[in-house]
């Protein structure tokens, strides 16, 4: 198969995008944004759609999200090799020296390391949302429903599976009426 | 001598604690990892239930060491957290196993929305009229995830000033995240490291 040969280049980038996603799953869309759409591998509509996909079912989304556009990129053997990617370094690291990075946790470098490393990964999910944005708002009802779920979550603190539920709905509901 | 201290241990441990069983750590992250909608933050709590409050397998400080640490951890929170938790229970192999327990109804799942559910109704009418409603909703739940974790986490006007500017450099300019993330982890440790002792907030 032609798929082979890129297998060990697509394990090498989910590595980079599971090394660097601090925080987890929100702070690696845009890290999947540069590596994977940057390369066109797959479209930004096809990354919405597996953000939504990850939310929805169970999992962390980090994984979830690996999985899904591993093997949207290179079918089964890219799903499993995308998410062996992503998840090596945090084995790596915790299961070598895990006990270490525990007590270190006190160390002043790495505690200030950490401090400016929070606004950063901030700014990330923040960019995260504004693509997200880019790629869901084709019209105004699309911004209504958005407005709408965002002050739900905000306010009322609704739970993700419900909100995409209801998102579902409103877009079942307004779909028809703005052709 | 090395066996004599071995029996000992294994004689301490099974007097207070007897080892957790490796197929029941790996059942109970299974179950977290299949049952569990919303990602990593929303499993730390279930995982701390159910291995400090449930099966009493952790002390709750132990597990509130290795809440601080996960935050400053690259990787899929969940999985940090299995890793973490099953490395004090059983050491590295216990790591494995919860590991692969956390992660493996992941790879099931989404192999089989993806490989069997997803190119058969995508393209329908229905499912696209969903995806339009969907995918505002998710914007909105990762601008929310910005807006409540910038409001928990920044906490001076170093870090709003660091925040401002890495998003605009990242989203106007393009800078890669990487490189922003080394920017603020290097920014941090210059200025933190020098004035820690003036932090009192």
């Amino acid at each position: 198969m032609t798929i082979l040969p890129f297998l060990p280049h697509l394990y090498w980038v989910f590595l980079q995008i599971g090394l660097f996603s601090f925080g987890g799953g929100y702070a690696m869309f845009p890290l999947i944004k540069a590596e994977v759409i940057g390369r066109e591998w797959l479209s930004a509509s096809e990354f919405v759609d597996i953000v939504a996909v990850a939310e929805m079912t169970p999992g962390t989304i980090a994984a979830n999200s690996a999985t899904f556009t591993g093997f949207q990129i290179a079918g089964f053997p890219g799903a499993i090799i995308a998410t062996l990617g992503v998840i090596t370094p945090s084995l790596v690291l915790l299961l070598f020296w895990g006990n270490i990075l525990l007590k270190a946790k006190e160390n002043a470098h790495m505690q200030s390391v950490l401090k400016g490393l929070r606004p950063a990964f901030i700014a990330l999910i923040a960019m995260a949302a504004v693509f997200l944005g880019e790629t869901s708002f084709v019209d105004l009802p699309s911004v209504i429903i958005f407005g709408v779920l965002f002050g739900l979550i905000i306010w009322r603190k609704v739970s993700p599976f419900l909100l995409i539920g209801t998102g579902a709905l409103l877009g079942i509901i307004l779909y028809p009426l703005f052709p | 001598m090395m066996k004599k201290t071995e029996n000992e241990l294994e004689a301490q441990t099974e007097e207070c604690t007897p080892l957790v069983p490796l197929h029941q750590i790996f059942i109970v992250f299974l179950k977290i990892g299949a049952f569990t909608f919303g990602g990593g933050y929303v499993m730390l709590p279930i995982i701390q239930r159910e291995l400090v409050s449930c099966k009493n397998w952790l002390e709750s400080e132990e597990f509130y060491d290795i809440l601080v640490l996960i935050q400053g951890l690259p990787g899929p929170v969940a999985l940090n957290c299995a890793l973490l938790t099953a490395r004090k229970m059983r050491g590295m192999l216990g790591g494995v196993v919860a590991a692969t327990g956390v992660i493996l109804p992941s790879l099931i799942i989404i192999i089989s929305i993806a490989a069997f559910l997803f190119p058969v109704i995508r393209g329908t009418y229905y499912v696209e009229a969903a995806f339009y409603g969907i995918r505002p909703a998710v914007t909105a739940l990762v601008a929310a995830a910005a807006i409540n974790m910038g409001r928990d986490l920044i906490r001076d006007k170093l870090g709003l000033f660091l925040l401002i500017i890495l998003f605009f450099a990242g989203w106007w300019i393009g800078i890669h995240p990487i490189f922003l993330l080394l920017v603020g982890g290097f920014t941090g440790w210059i200025y933190y490291y020098h004035y820690r002792e003036g932090d009192g907030e």
